[in-house]
């Protein structure tokens, strides 16, 4: 009761509309909705400016306020709690905005989903959530990319520079999408020298700075050369294992002004891409798709420019590879493959495509991963 | 890199450079709460403090491109936190912990706001001495690279312990924290003495901000802590008040925290979750077996009580 009452946002509200009407009488309250355009909204569960996930979406929406006739509101840290549901209301009702991006994966179930019954007109688009037809409202829609094939490509270029034959993971939690992104980034390396090994280190968080840079230790001091990892924001990564001489390979941004001598490239996301055609859809009037989906070729995911440490036979295999790809159902994932249990995967001749919806809820690590998911 | 395996030696030579890496926030935050609370006081906002330190040390150091200014930038800001709290408790009616409290949220608050523009740009470091120089093993270099402020942190435990019970000073500040109506019948000001251990005691919070912003792991982002600021101010009561024992109760979290991420390097790795938990665990298994039924906690300064 107390929380709901004193809320920043609640607050905000109550003492707007309250000022609101003492001065102009009976104004409706969404008089300004619409007459200047469409009003988006982002939300991101960090600080926009954090090299990492969130950073990637504020850079789409960066993309999507230079465009006409399109107001952009922001807000950054709102936890995935009951905050976010508040947040949600305040930029529909305060501010107008018609298409939400609410960004982060714990945002959609049960927060999304029990606000957006309540605002039929507005359009919520989430990054990650499994949108389902029968069980969701058609309000709501769900869009990711195949950032696991940027970690295969960050794969390639790692198995050719590493010397230890060794790379090192840093993980935030064992849920799918990280999962993928790490037997990606080995069976990239694979393609380049079957022997190589993957250490992975989960460090419980998405954002734990003095864990992740004690992980990041932790692997160069296991002799892991070439390093990449799957958290919120990977500054400590990227300079802590640069700091210790060994290569890095980025993910969710460009991060190679932390470390331009030993970054060799990395998975990023091409949000202004995805963001502007989504938002382009709706000033046409027409309607954006429940469920989409995209890799390099649909212009979901981006590769950071090679490195100067770069050899020539890495950037070769990586053009190669990065032109298959963008030719379209890419299969990283070809049997024989076994999990590092010992479990058949995949048997001889059997693939994933990268569409393929089974993907999204990998529960292994592959052969060759040193780690377990619990 | 020369490639050397270590296999299981590998923990322990983990364990004793986490400790010394990440030990040294607890450290700092602990001697100054020892301070504090000899005097009589407790400060709970020392994790604002350690916050707002990481910030202010990181601009400072960003700025004007010392590291050093940097450290002093985040004590005089530490410092200046805990004379605002001294000051205010001094005040009649006005309870340590609640104080403590809200200052821990405005320091916070503060240090997002102000320290916006500073989570892109990146900071010198804080140099460091290679202890590790005789070793042909890279991973025992990295562990025994320590840092300046790690030694300063041990000489200052030192420094305080004589202090407390081998000068005048010492012994002014454990009896306004004994009783002040002892120090007020000795012609002591206690207000005046609380004060001044609280702004120091903050100073230490704010060189140990400085430190994780400055050195380990050594960027500013509002996810900085994690809470070592307060787990420092328990840690002060694991130490009975001794500052000695604090360093050994920050040496000791800092290696058990390593425990997780080094396991799981050697492939130990079923259960980590269990193995982050390791300095908690501990934390309850030494309060257990210390514990007495008869007698109350030694060293607990007579003027700390949350009931005032």
């Amino acid at each position: 009761m107390s929380s709901t009452l004193f809320s920043r946002r609640n607050f905000l509200k109550v003492s707007a509309a309250l000022a609101g009407s003492y001065a102009l009488g009976s104004m409706p309250k969404l008089a300004n909705a619409g007459s200047h355009g469409l009003t988006v909204g982002f939300i991101y569960v960090g600080p926009k400016d954090d090299f990492g996930y969130n950073q990637a979406h504020a850079e789409g929406a960066a993309a999507v306020k230079l465009m006409k006739g399109v107001n952009v509101v922001e807000e950054e840290n709102v936890a995935e709690t009951v905050d976010v549901q508040k947040t949600m209301e305040s930029i529909i009702n305060f501010d107008g905005a018609a298409l939400l991006f609410p960004t982060s994966f714990g945002y959609f179930d049960p927060h999304i989903l029990e606000i957006a019954p309540k605002y039929p007109n507005v359009r919520f688009q989430h990054a990650a959530g499994l949108w389902l037809a029968d069980k969701h409202p058609m309000n709501v829609g769900s869009y990711f990319g195949y950032i696991g094939l940027g970690q295969y490509l960050n794969g390639i270029v790692a198995g050719h520079m590493s010397n230890s034959k060794k790379l090192g993971f840093v993980a935030a939690k064992p849920i799918p999408q990280v999962l993928q992104n790490i037997n990606s980034y080995l069976l990239g390396a694979r393609q380049v020298d079957p022997a190589i090994t993957c250490q992975v280190i989960f460090t419980g968080e998405w954002s734990l700075a003095v864990k992740e840079a004690e992980a990041t230790n932790a692997l160069a001091d296991a002799n892991c050369d070439v390093i990449t990892c799957h958290v919120d924001g990977p500054k400590v990564v990227m300079e802590t294992a640069a700091g210790r001489g060994s290569y890095v390979c980025g993910y969710h941004a460009n991060q190679s002004p932390l470390a331009p001598q030993k970054y060799l490239t990395g998975a990023e996301w091409n949000w202004s891409g995805v963001y502007t055609r989504m938002v382009q859809t709706v000033l046409d009037g027409g309607a954006i798709k429940n469920f989409d989906r995209g890799g390099l070729a649909e212009g979901y995911i981006k590769m950071s420019p090679l490195g100067p440490a770069v050899s020539d036979a890495a950037r070769s295999q990586f053009k190669d590879t990065e032109a298959e790809m963008l030719r379209g159902n890419f299969a990283a994932y070809k049997g024989p493959l076994r999990d590092n249990a010992g479990n058949t995967i995949l048997s001889a001749g059997e693939s994933l495509v990268e569409t393929d919806i089974s993907l999204e809820s990998m529960n292994y690590l592959v052969e060759g991963v040193i780690g377990s998911t619990s | 890199m020369t490639e050397t395996d270590l296999g299981l030696w590998a923990i322990p030579i983990a364990i004793l450079g986490g400790a010394i890496r990440v030990s040294t926030p607890f450290m700092f935050v602990s001697l100054g709460e020892v301070l504090t609370e000899r005097s009589g006081r407790f400060n709970l906002g020392l994790e604002g403090t350690l916050i707002f330190g990481a910030m202010t040390g990181y601009a400072a150091a960003y700025e004007t491109g010392s590291p050093l200014i940097g450290i002093m930038a985040a004590a005089f800001t530490g410092g200046l936190f805990g004379l605002f709290h001294g000051i205010v408790c001094s005040l009649p009616r006005v309870n340590d912990i609640a104080i403590g409290i809200a200052l821990m949220l405005l320091g916070m608050g503060l240090a997002f706001f102000f320290g916006k523009p500073y989570i892109q740009p990146v900071a010198p470091d804080l140099p460091s001495i290679e202890f590790g120089w005789w070793s042909v093993i890279p991973q025992v270099k990295a562990a025994l690279r320590v840092n300046v402020l790690f030694i300063i942190g041990i000489f200052a435990a030192i420094g305080l312990w004589w202090m407390f019970f081998a000068t005048r000073i010492g012994l002014l500040i454990r009896v306004v924290g004994d009783s002040t109506n002892a120090a007020r019948a000795m012609g002591l000001r206690p207000a005046l003495i609380r004060a001044v251990a609280t702004a120091i005691g903050g100073a230490f919070a704010g060189i140990g901000g400085a430190y994780l912003s400055l050195f380990y792991p050594g960027s500013w982002n509002e996810g900085i802590s994690s809470g070592q600021g307060l787990m420092a101010v328990a840690l002060v009561i694991f130490a009975r008040w001794n500052p000695i024992a604090c360093v050994w109760a920050a040496i000791l979290f800092g290696g058990a925290g390593a425990l997780g991420p080094a396991l799981q390097s050697v492939g130990l790795s079923d259960g980590y979750y269990l193995f982050y938990a390791a300095p908690y665990v501990l934390t309850l298994c030494v309060l257990i077996f210390t514990s007495s039924p008869t007698r109350a906690m030694t060293g607990a300064p007579g003027e700390l009580s949350i009931t005032k």
